[in-house]
């Protein structure tokens, strides 16, 4: 089954187009890098795609629900892990978790949830507030959060920003282990080796059009990547 | 305590406007307390989704997913519930500085009920247009005034039949179109908001 496909895709900022003619079909269970320059599309393709903007033209499916016609309906089976956190500044780490929990019709219980900050390793920082974390806690509450969900669409947009060298294993523990649960996977990356350690396929942006669309043993560099310029973390 | 302050403050300048003239605070207190209510709640009104725009928390709601319209439904309420409680702690300050004393109570907070729902229904929904805009605290009041004038009139009116008297009986139809109008706005509210904080 086709977990996620894309035809035909524009979208622009007031005069800039940040996405031109963009089309790809991404089957059920893989991991997908999508990659380029700043600048090139790759958060603006995985809001698209998860429907937290429309784009001008053109059509999204989720595991074969049109975005455009059954937002909600869609949305059920999508999770995005964005620039911005998504997350209540005031609030404690266990209390975002939980209001994400009732809205997802799971368990809020405290016990539930700090397992899920264990995953993240936040279980010592349950009761403190967000606005009180740094920017690497805060996107690992975010990846709890995108967990949370059980999605079996997950759009990643820099996982792997702001952590640390643990936080680059964590997330590559998490997405093994996303793609054991047979979820599918895009995630935008400028970590190039890493990605294509993880993923079996890659989609490189240029100037908001899809330049190659294929296995990530073939995947080209991006205009302008060098080794110093893509470090990889621990 | 900040929007009660400004409203309190706002009602005591309005009394040193009118002057010492007992007869014209009278008359005017419905008045003066509705445009305290009023001035106080474009201060709460613009906050109310601050939190929701810092880190883009609505949109992640909206993506988990939750509807449009149990968040603005709730937002609303919210909203609602802390315009009442601010117009009940303006009407004491009301009947102190105004000498503008009703024994219909009950009444009293019933029209504060309804003309609050008919604030703050269009209120939240112009928040939620407004909160990421640089200059919310001034675009909001610029949209919001011009539609809840008729909500104003009636409120205004119905208050003031109940300070001053109602020998004509007018507070039943003055109500009741302040109900209409909230009801009107509520409605609206919730069909609208899903189309305003959706890109």
């Amino acid at each position: 089954m086709i977990a996620v496909s894309a035809a035909g895709l524009y979208r622009r900022y007031g005069r800039r187009w940040a996405l031109v003619d963009v089309g790809f079909e991404v089957p059920e269970g893989e991991l997908v890098m999508i990659t380029g320059r700043n600048g090139s599309g790759k958060s603006t393709l995985l809001r698209v795609l998860a429907t937290a903007i429309r784009a001008d033209r053109g059509t999204v499916r989720i595991l074969g629900v049109d975005v455009r016609r059954e937002r909600e309906r869609a949305r059920r089976g999508l999770a995005l892990l964005g620039h911005r956190t998504h997350l209540y500044e005031p609030l404690t780490a266990l209390e975002n978790l939980a209001v994400a929990a009732r809205f997802l019709g799971g368990d809020p219980g405290r016990k539930g949830l700090l397992a899920r900050l264990e995953e993240v390793g936040l279980a010592d920082r349950g009761d403190d507030a967000v606005q009180t974390f740094s920017a690497g806690m805060r996107q690992r509450l975010a990846l709890a959060r995108v967990l949370q969900q059980n999605a079996r669409v997950v759009l990643l947009d820099e996982p792997y920003g702001h952590l640390d060298p643990s936080g680059f294993a964590l997330v590559d523990r998490l997405l093994r282990r996303l793609r054991g649960q047979g979820a599918t996977v895009l995630m935008a990356t400028h970590l190039l080796l890493r990605g294509r350690a993880l993923c079996e396929r890659g989609l490189v942006l240029e100037a908001g059009r899809l330049v190659f669309a294929g296995a990530t043993a073939d995947m080209p560099e991006p205009a302008g990547a060098d080794g110093a310029g893509f470090a990889e973390g621990a | 305590m900040g929007i009660f302050t400004f409203g309190a403050a706002t009602l005591l300048l309005f009394s040193f406007a009118i002057g010492p003239d007992s007869v014209a605070l009278r008359q005017h207190a419905g008045g003066f307390l509705w445009l305290a209510l009023l001035l106080a709640s474009t201060l709460s009104l613009a906050e109310s989704f601050e939190r929701e725009m810092e880190e883009q928390a609505l949109e992640g709601l909206l993506l988990l997913p939750a509807s449009a319209r149990a968040l603005y439904y709730g937002k609303a309420i919210a909203n609602w519930i802390q315009l009442a409680l601010l117009g009940s702690a303006l009407v004491p300050i009301m009947v102190v500085l105004y000498d503008a004393g009703t024994l219909r109570v009950g009444k009293l907070v019933g029209v504060i009920l309804l003309g609050t729902a008919g604030l703050s229904a269009p209120g939240t929904l112009y928040a939620s247009m407004t909160a990421q805009a640089r200059a919310r605290q001034t675009l909001l009041p610029l949209l919001l005034f011009p539609l809840v004038v008729p909500v104003l009139l009636a409120a205004v009116k119905a208050t003031s039949l109940l300070i001053l008297g109602d020998p004509m009986d007018q507070l039943r139809p003055w109500s009741m179109l302040l109900g209409a109008f909230a009801v009107i706005h509520w409605a609206l509210g919730g069909l609208l908001f899903g189309r305003v904080v959706e890109d």
